[in-house]
């Protein structure tokens, strides 16, 4: 998918990230909070933040990218303003939830891992959310749907469209 | 800041209101001297690390105070030399509640008599297993246990600073332990000078993103410094050298919670709980196909059939029990005929299985064993770091065996080859992930080996789960309701109204929706 980063409209942003830098500079291993923080503003990590980081911790890039790459909660595209969850832990697995995921694949016509081109929904596999005594379970932002069917995918989605 | 006075007058201040109020709900009942939640799921429990939860208020310091919270701390800190505290829970016999059971007492000990400047203690509440959420509970439900349990650890070893290591899925954990922190801050019961006795002791939060192998204690102070999760050679004990090269002990929330308790009520009553060699209790999330899930904490030593029949009430839906898993990827499957077995370290251990940190998932009849294996494989070929070579490929060679074997492509010498690699990946890997992970192959194949040898010889899967292996049929019950061919998504079903239907298994994909919705029972799964 294509994208930009807006720099402009993201201004007010991206002053306060830079003072949440500066903040952090001193205390010991910044680099986890400070990629956590911009993930959480921005929606994802874009390069021209992770320059900006860079830059303020003395970090070379590729081993912020090293570091980056290496947990799954970072994403490199913008992920979707609706971020859907499916639990595939045991519980939720026994439990039927791979064909939850793949009947929200079809419906979205996206896979896992990736966001809608209106960038209205994107879809995360999770490693048991911790909701194992209502599975299968899956997360739709901060939006826990327990014991779902998979007729009952589309009134979900529904309510986010 | 709180003065031991002030603590006291708390505690009376709020607890009689505060108990006529919870008895008033009818939630909770007296055992003995103790508030425990009501009802049939909670007879056979005995409550520790879970003594609050779901009884006080987890956002309202007071209601802890109420119920000698911070009552363990203000003694240690009022009356005992760290060396006591130490001393304590090494008597204790309190054993790390993450999995690998390592006596707490004795890791305690090691940072205790190491000389240095700093010294840090780390709450490991990374809890990554899948099926398991022990920790978390504790987190949101009573986070200052933790606090106060992480708050005696600084003290007994000398620590000004910890670090909470929590993963980024528990937002609500996260939250809660924010607003406990603060509150004790406020109280000045974390900070400087704590309790006027010149102890500084100080929490920080830092949040995973998304590493299961950063739960392995190298690999957390890896990610915690700002680098990648990936285990470190144990070539220094972390008590001695651990984050920042400094001594550092790494103890798991359900360890933690429970320090406050055997400070308050001593070593001695802690060992009357649970067996000789494992004291105290366990917490363990019941989930899976069981009826009655959720948390329990019983005594260590209580057999498999108490917990899963006695508190679970056994599998769902009248189905046929036919194992429990434990241990999560670590762990391993423990059969139905093993059901007798006393839950403790060592005697899970002689059945190839682990305590692990809790996760305890029960699978009936309709759970395929083989898919099962291939399931916690998938997790650990998604999770392996990459550093060990034998962790990072032998997973993933391990997984495609199983993946052709649930598709009914084996081959004869499949499971030589996995029980080969299993003994290299387990052997070889640097850290506990990779030594583990074969486990529940391991186990798989010792107790269900006719499973594998169906799937492979007899290109059948006895369990009925894999799509691969099994067809939907139609049988002579069908009274022609057309359900089943309304619903198929695929239009594989034909077939008259009221007449028998039939299914094209050329074009049926096996989703299985026509089974669901039939109401007379008619479509058979062979």
């Amino acid at each position: 998918m294509e994208f930009k980063f807006d720099m402009e409209e993201n201004k007010e942003q991206i002053q306060a990230f830079r003072e949440f830098l500066d903040s952090k500079k001193d205390t010991p291993g910044p680099l986890m909070p400070s990629l956590q923080r911009a993930q959480d503003v921005f929606g994802y990590l874009p390069k021209e933040m992770l320059e900006v980081i860079s830059r303020k911790l003395s970090i070379p890039m590729a081993e912020i990218y090293g570091v980056a790459t290496f947990y799954s909660q970072f994403s490199f595209i913008p992920t979707g303003r609706n971020k859907i969850s499916v639990c595939l832990g045991t519980a939720c697995y026994v439990k039927g939830a791979q064909s939850i995921l793949e009947e929200i694949e079809t419906q979205l016509g996206i896979k896992s891992g990736e966001t809608t081109k209106d960038e209205i929904f994107s879809i995360a596999s999770a490693r048991c959310v911790g909701d194992c005594s209502i599975a299968p379970v899956i997360l739709v932002n901060e939006d826990v749907y327990a014991k779902v069917k998979k007729d009952d995918i589309k009134e979900i989605l529904s309510k986010y469209n | 800041m709180i003065t031991k006075e002030k603590l006291f007058e708390i505690r009376e201040k709020i607890k009689p209101s505060l108990v006529e109020n919870l008895l008033e709900g009818d939630r909770v009942e007296f055992r003995g001297e103790d508030l425990v939640l009501k009802g049939e799921y909670y007879k056979k429990q005995v409550r520790i690390a879970l003594k609050n939860c779901d009884i006080i208020d987890p956002t309202n310091i007071d209601e802890y105070i109420a119920f000698d919270g911070y009552f363990a701390l203000l003694k240690a800190l009022t009356e005992l030399e760290p060396g006591d505290v130490v001393d304590e829970i090494t008597e204790s016999l309190l054993r790390g509640r993450g999995g690998a059971g390592f006596p707490t007492g004795r890791k305690w000990n090691e940072a205790y008599k190491y000389q240095a400047d700093k010294k840090y203690i780390i709450c490991n509440a990374d809890e990554g297993d899948p099926g398991a959420f022990m920790d978390r509970s504790i987190l949101e439900k009573d986070p200052h246990s933790v606090l106060e349990g992480m708050a005696l650890g600084g003290y007994a070893i000398g620590s000004d600073q910890g670090y909470i290591y929590v993963r980024a899925e528990y937002p609500m954990a996260v939250k809660r332990l924010q607003i406990a922190i603060d509150q004790a801050r406020e109280y000045g019961l974390l900070g400087k000078n704590i309790f006027g006795t010149g102890f500084n002791f100080d929490i920080e939060l830092r949040l995973g993103s998304g590493a299961f192998v950063c739960g392995e204690g190298t690999a957390l102070m890896e990610s915690i410094e700002g680098r990648r999760g990936m285990p470190r050679p144990k070539i220094h004990r972390t008590a001695h050298k651990g984050l920042w090269g400094k001594p550092t002990i790494i103890n798991n929330v359900e360890t933690l919670a429970n320090v406050p308790v055997i400070m308050n009520k001593g070593a001695k009553w802690f060992r009357g709980i649970g067996t000789e060699e494992s004291p105290g209790t366990k917490v363990f999330a019941l989930v899976g196909k069981v009826e009655n899930a959720g948390l329990v904490e019983v005594p260590m030593g209580m057999t498999l059939r108490e917990i899963v029949f006695d508190i679970g009430g056994g599998a769902q839906d009248g189905k046929e029990y036919k194992a429990v898993q434990t241990g999560g990827p670590s762990g391993g499957c423990i059969p139905a005929e093993l059901i007798d077995t006393p839950v403790d370290f060592e005697s899970l251990g002689k059945i190839w299985s682990i305590m692990g940190s809790g996760g305890m998932v029960v699978m009936d009849e309709n759970t395929c064993m083989v898919d099962i294996a291939k399931f916690f494989l998938d997790f650990s070929v998604e999770e392996s770091c990459g550093k060990c070579v034998p962790c990072r490929e032998g997973t993933k060679r391990m997984y495609e065996i199983l993946d052709r074997i649930t598709k009914g492509e084996g081959v004869e010498g499949d499971i030589e080859r996995l029980e080969e690699l299993s003994e290299t990946v387990s052997s070889t890997s640097l850290c506990g992930l990779g030594q583990t992970a074969p486990n529940p192959v391991i186990t798989t194949i010792k107790y269900y080996r006719h499973e594998y040898e169906a799937h492979i010889k007899k290109k059948s899967c006895p369990a009925k789960s894999c799509k691969a292996l099994i067809k939907y049929e139609i049988t002579e019950g069908c009274i022609g309701c057309t359900r089943c061919a309304k619903v198929c998504p695929v239009v594989a079903i034909t077939g008259k109204v009221k007449e028998m239907h039939h299914i094209d298994q050329s074009i049926c994909i096996k989703c299985g929706a026509c089974y669901d919705v039939c109401p007379v029972d008619a479509i058979s799964i062979i």
